[in-house]
């Protein structure tokens, strides 16, 4: 490691509040990038699931009442 | 290779193809993203004119090189969706946009912070910067272009139309410190010649540039994933996998 303390991580020779900076304002939109994606398709996952489910079960009960 | 583009057309076999995929590039991602950082944050060495607040580039390259890259994916797909009409062209578009103006939203943003301790300013209305400024429009025009729209087809006409359009940027941002005089350093990577960075500086960014070409990968592949899950919701293909779960 380059640094010998922590505070020298930080500080980075006066640079440390631009790098950091720079360093959480990349991470925030990637973290959006990935979880905006997953959270739409799980909710359309959830979306067909409970869709299927019901066809199913109106496909099972005008069965049911055919069968009567 | 005829098989696998004439493959890729097909959302079935897309979708099962991309799940399997995303799975462990997903992983590797945030492997490559983290060592990549860590090595550029805590191992390499300062530089000796700019000290410490280089480090941005481990974020600040990556991020502009792949969001260039990008627009080609989107530009390929956008005279795919043109010529042959196909429905996956007019998917991949429309997932990218978005990655891509985040991306050159995180290359502007990193790029001013950079700026500051370096040429003393936030932000200048230089060639390279201008011409970034510019890509991240397009990018959003896309997505805004792709939402004015209630019929989806010829709303994937128009972006293919507005994305081909805008491909006489790309050159542009890349010509762009050689042709005007600009405060932007000219490219310090070379594919001919020697490249004027050190290679204990060199490597991670490679890396970083590798991650990010990852993290574009999969964040459009998910985009995509999430696309083909609604427009094929009333699909047979979809309502078995769905029940196979």
């Amino acid at each position: 490691m380059y640094f010998e303390s922590l505070a020298a991580l930080w500080d980075m020779d006066g640079h440390g509040i631009y790098v950091w900076l720079a360093y959480l304002l990349t991470l925030c939109p990637i973290i959006v990038m990935v979880w905006l994606p997953i959270k739409r398709f799980r909710q359309h996952w959830r979306w067909i699931e409970a869709e299927s489910r019901r066809s199913g079960i109106d496909v099972g009960g005008a069965a049911g009442e055919s069968a009567r | 290779m005829w098989t696998i583009i004439h493959k890729m057309g097909s959302p079935p076999w897309f979708f099962r193809f991309s799940g399997g995929l995303v799975k462990w590039l997903l992983p590797l991602t945030v492997c490559l993203l983290l060592v990549g950082a860590v090595w550029g944050l805590l191992i390499a060495p300062p530089d000796f004119r700019q000290g410490n607040s280089y480090r941005i580039i481990y974020i600040h390259v990556p991020s502009a090189v792949v969001a260039l890259a990008g627009y080609y994916v989107m530009a390929f797909a956008g005279a795919v969706s043109l010529v042959w009409r196909i429905k996956m062209a007019d998917v991949t578009m429309r997932a990218v946009a978005p990655v891509g103006a985040a991306l050159t939203a995180i290359a502007l943003v990193t790029g001013a912070i950079w700026g500051k301790p370096t040429w003393g300013t936030w932000w200048v209305w230089d060639a390279r910067i201008t011409s970034m400024l510019i890509l991240l429009f397009l990018y959003l025009g896309v997505v805004a272009l792709f939402e004015a729209y209630e019929n989806k087809s010829a709303a994937a006409r128009a972006c293919a139309v507005l994305t081909l359009v805008g491909t006489v940027n790309i050159p542009i941002i890349y010509k762009s410190v050689d042709w005007w005089y600009s405060l932007h350093q000219p490219a310090s990577i070379k594919f001919t010649g020697e490249s004027a960075i050190d290679p204990s500086m060199l490597y991670p960014l490679l890396l970083m540039i590798g991650a990010f070409y990852c993290l574009f990968a999969v964040t459009v592949l998910l985009n995509m994933r999430a696309e083909l899950a609604w427009n094929h919701r009333d699909a047979s293909w979809l309502k078995q996998l769905v029940q196979g779960t």
